[in-house]
């Protein structure tokens, strides 16, 4: 065969994110060689859209803010269905991540005693966003980028090669990660590499690793409106089943409800949590604040009845209740989706965002640089003089790949590690603003990590990568380039979108699902014979091919589990079935790849110890839990 | 309300390329980026661009409309009539890869000549304290999203190759101005725009500034600033003596 391109690391990271980038500097820190590889240029990741901040709780606005009340909302956002293990270390770890990185450069805005300042997001007790004006998943990578680059340095000055430790392979598409074939039990064996090519040239890459981290973000391509960029196929979540590893939690899908609606070519751009947090409110054609017609039972304590109180809270939280423009995401984009539908929606098809009535034109110019910006350069509005129009968007996957929440680890396949976005579990069936950038922290470094000591405990045992495979994998790459008269791939990802977005959506039913997943198997039958045309240098119609394979085995994931699961909760709403259950908050639902097809599993939910549980009122518990868990709860939750 | 367009897009390699003429449909609101990615769908599925966020956010997209470096996601056509061809190209002083993407490795490796910041070794990370007036002329400098159009534009490069070996360029010039106006850096940035990064090259022409998509006013809160400070140090013999004397007490 050809003569392929052959690297050898200890541990490579796909995906060069924030999730991605902390764990190569973690792995590095630890000693072993380390690659990051990477879809686009290094520093343009996803990572760079975040735009309200990184949630950690450090008290500096509110000193009440603790690791306790962090744990208590993300469970609440999650409505409960969060794997517990993974919500405490996050809360817990959030606040050393951030403060790490303002000792790597990072310059976040400040509080008039000269701390990290503070914002407030939805969901959240307290101002808890650490942020740089609207712009702060920027300054998360640029501030990782460049501690990639300081350690280069320091490999330059003590062994004389920049790379010497770690490299980033920019522009570099994994298609395959390889391991050892099954032993006699039926396990699967130990990852032993990963095979992709160059973009730029279209020749083929190896690399020999014993531990492979997967760091490559979300799935948002597969729907037609998304706030997500071109590399958001779903990648790692796709590697992670075809080298036999699960995914958990797929059926959650996060619409974030506010993204821009008009003109058509920016739809699905999204538009900052942080505008409702600093004070802007949604209001329908009749110009009437609708969120306050909105508040589910379980949040109905936490949140103002009236405007006035809602206003109220900004200037003094601790004696009023927050307005409920800062509902958890789900809440506000399917009470969006509700007044469109009932025809009180704006001339485009959303709602609007106004939040030139609330705060100064200089205020928000300053609080709110990007989206000023953005509006004025994008669709000619002033969000200081008029209001936004604004509707919901897909954003995010809760679904990912199953993992142990303290290394990391994928599960079923030993060397496998995932983090970030394309790790599930963390955020239950829905994710709270301004807890992803810290997911990317806490569980990057633990995947490093993790991988680390993997690696360690193997000592000079190092699985082989098996020809037979890169052969395989060679050949399944360049397959588009063989058929003729097939179809064109774009024409395709266009159909898988509008599927994705019309039967998959913010609001599901059993029909569309099983409609959804017909279309899905015509799909997958057609995308066999696609046709790409030139040659494989820098040739996007063949990438798009290749990544096609990837959003449309996703796709079946979130449309299987959505069917499964008969309830309403977080980022996933049936119609027929519109109430959350106590008896399917007990479940995991589990991925897995069979052959060909796609097999759903139910799995319990690993149950919360009684101390966290202690930290939540029983009559609030009794919203979620079953009567017979309640009872078991010792007398102090009484 | 949509349109025809003519387009003229340059398609090629490192060896060779032209210009090819399109007509390509327009629909109300959008950026020359939707109609690039309109050619890709119907007329040329191997059109080589590099894009990802399509907001403005990632500086992934750039090329020259007309012969202006520009975003290609930020550049409305409605900023153009219906009757006027309109021609991109790839960046002119990185070399080109295919289409309209260029071999912008330049600027890595020019971000690691430049040395990481450095705060007080005895400072722990949680007990950083900085008012807000004095990150924020260095926050400006961070707003930039390597897009590398000001390197790209900048005459200094632009089409002097012999250039590129002593010269930095206008992004790396606000990366050591952020890190020398950064409350709580510890090293000299001065001297080492002056003297490793080629800040005397630079004359001052602001074409940086032009054509900074985050309007980040490089020449006059970046490169004069600093330019001003190396000409206090170095002529000014009081200062000189006392740099001097600093930097041998440094190296003992």
């Amino acid at each position: 065969m050809t003569e392929i391109e052959r690297h050898t690391y200890d541990v490579i990271v796909i995906g060069a994110g924030g999730a991605g980038l902390r764990a190569a500097i973690e792995a590095r820190s630890r000693g072993l060689r380390t690659a990051v590889i990477c879809k686009s240029l290094f520093g343009k990741a996803h990572t760079v859209m975040a735009e309200g901040g990184i949630a950690a709780s450090m008290g500096n606005v509110n000193s009440k803010d603790n690791w306790q009340v962090h744990f208590r909302d993300t469970m609440r956002g999650g409505k409960f269905l969060n794997h517990w293990r993974m919500a405490e270390l996050h809360a817990k770890e959030a606040p050393e991540r951030v403060w790490e990185l303002e000792a790597w450069g990072a310059l976040f805005d400040r509080t008039a005693d000269g701390r990290i300042s503070q914002r407030n997001f939805g969901g959240h007790e307290y101002p808890r966003l650490a942020h740089v004006g609207d712009r702060t998943g920027l300054e998360l990578i640029r501030t990782l980028q460049q501690r990639i680059v300081a350690l280069q340095q320091q490999d330059q000055r003590d062994l004389g090669d920049y790379e010497a430790r770690l490299k980033v392979f920019a522009e570099c598409t994994i298609t395959e990660i390889l391991r050892d074939p099954d032993d006699a039990d039926g396990n699967p064996g130990a990852v032993s590499g990963a095979f992709g090519y160059w973009r730029e040239s279209g020749r083929f890459v190896l690399f020999q690793a014993p531990a492979v981290i997967i760091a490559t973000g979300g799935i948002g391509k597969s729907f037609k409106v998304t706030s997500n960029s071109w590399e958001y196929t779903g990648d790692g979540h796709a590697l992670a089943l075809r080298t036999g590893s699960t995914l958990v939690n797929m059926e959650f899908v996060q619409f974030h409800p506010t993204g821009m609606v008009w003109p058509p070519s920016v739809k699905g751009i999204l538009v900052t949590e942080s505008v409702r947090g600093d004070g802007g409110v949604l209001t329908n054609s009749e110009g009437k604040r609708f969120m306050f017609g909105y508040v589910p039972d379980v949040f109905r304590k936490q949140y103002a009845e009236t405007e006035e109180e809602g206003d109220r809270w900004y200037k003094d939280a601790d004696n009023n209740r927050r307005p409920p423009e800062l509902l958890p995401r789900d809440e506000v984009a399917r009470s969006i989706n509700s007044e469109v539908k009932a025809g009180r929606g704006s001339p485009h098809g959303g709602v609007f965002l106004d939040v030139s009535s609330r705060l100064p034109a200089e205020e928000i110019r300053r609080r709110l640089p990007s989206m000023y910006h953005q509006f004025k350069e994008l669709a000619d509005v002033d969000i200081t003089a008029e209001p936004m129009e604004v509707g919901p968007t897909c954003h995010y996957v809760m679904g990912g790949v199953e993992v142990d929440p303290d290394t990391a680890a994928a599960a079923r396949v030993p060397g496998l590690f995932a983090a970030g976005e394309s790790a599930g579990g963390m955020h239950g069936s829905n994710r709270l603003g301004g807890n992803s950038l810290s997911d990317l922290l806490v569980f990057g470094r633990r995947a490093g990590l993790g991988a680390a000591d993997y690696v360690a405990a193997l000592g000079e045992h190092r699985p082989t990568v098996s020809e037979s495979d890169v052969e395989a994998a060679a050949a399944a790459a360049v397959a588009p380039f063989r058929t003729e008269g097939g179809e064109n791939p774009y024409t395709l990802h266009t159909e898988l979108q509008q599927v994705m977005n019309d039967l998959v959506g913010i609001i599901r039913t059993e029909a569309e699902m099983q409609a959804a997943l017909d279309k899905l198997a015509e799909l997958k039958t057609r995308s066999r014979t696609l046709t790409v045309e030139g040659h494989r240098q820098f040739n996007p119609g063949w990438h798009l091919a290749l990544d096609l394979q990837n959003m449309l085995l996703v796709s079946e994931c979130i449309a299987r589990a959505a069917l499964e699961r008969q309830e309403s909760r977080g980022g996933h709403t049936r119609d027929d079935y519109p109430a959350m259950s106590p008896i399917w908050r007990q479940v995991n639902l589990i991925c897995s790849v069979d052959g060909d097809s796609v097999r759903v599993e139910h799995q319990p939910l690993p149950s919360m110890p009684v101390e966290l549980l202690g930290l939540f009122d029983r009559s609030e518990l009794g919203k979620y839990l079953t009567e017979a868990e309640l009872s078991g709860l010792p007398e102090e939750n009484n | 309300m949509g349109y025809d367009a003519k387009f003229r897009v340059w398609r090629g390699d490192s060896a060779t390329g032209e210009l090819h003429d399109f007509t390509v449909a327009v629909n109300e609101g959008e950026v020359v980026l939707d109609v690039i990615h309109r050619l890709q769908a119907t007329q040329t599925p191997d059109l080589a661009v590099r894009w990802n966020c399509k907001a403005g956010k990632c500086g992934s997209c750039s090329a020259e409309i007309n012969g202006r470096p520009r975003l290609l996601c930020m550049t409305r056509m409605s900023t153009f009539t219906e009757a006027e061809t309109i021609t991109v190209t790839p960046l002119r002083t990185f070399p080109v890869i295919r289409d309209l993407v260029t071999d912008v490795s330049f600027n890595y490796a020019k971000a690691r000549e430049v040395p990481s910041f450095a705060p007080p070794a005895d400072l722990k990370p949680g007990d950083f304290r900085m008012k807000q007036v004095d990150v924020e002329r260095s926050q400006e400098f961070r707003k930039c999203i390597e897009c590398f159009l000001c390197q790209n534009t900048c005459h200094v490069v632009r089409d002097h190759e012999e250039n590129k070996q002593a010269f930095a360029g206008p992004r790396f010039f606000i990366r050591l101005a952020e890190l020398d106006m950064h409350p709580l850096d510890t090293l000299d940035r001065k001297d080492q725009a002056q003297e490793e990064h080629g800040l005397g090259l630079c004359n001052i022409t602001k074409c940086c500034t032009e054509v900074c998509p985050e309007h980040i006013k490089i020449t006059d809160n970046a490169i004069i600033p600093m330019k001003e400070r190396v000409a206090d140090v170095k002529y000014d013999p009081v200062r000189w003596l006392g740099a001097k004397i600093r930097r041998r007490s440094q190296s003992d």
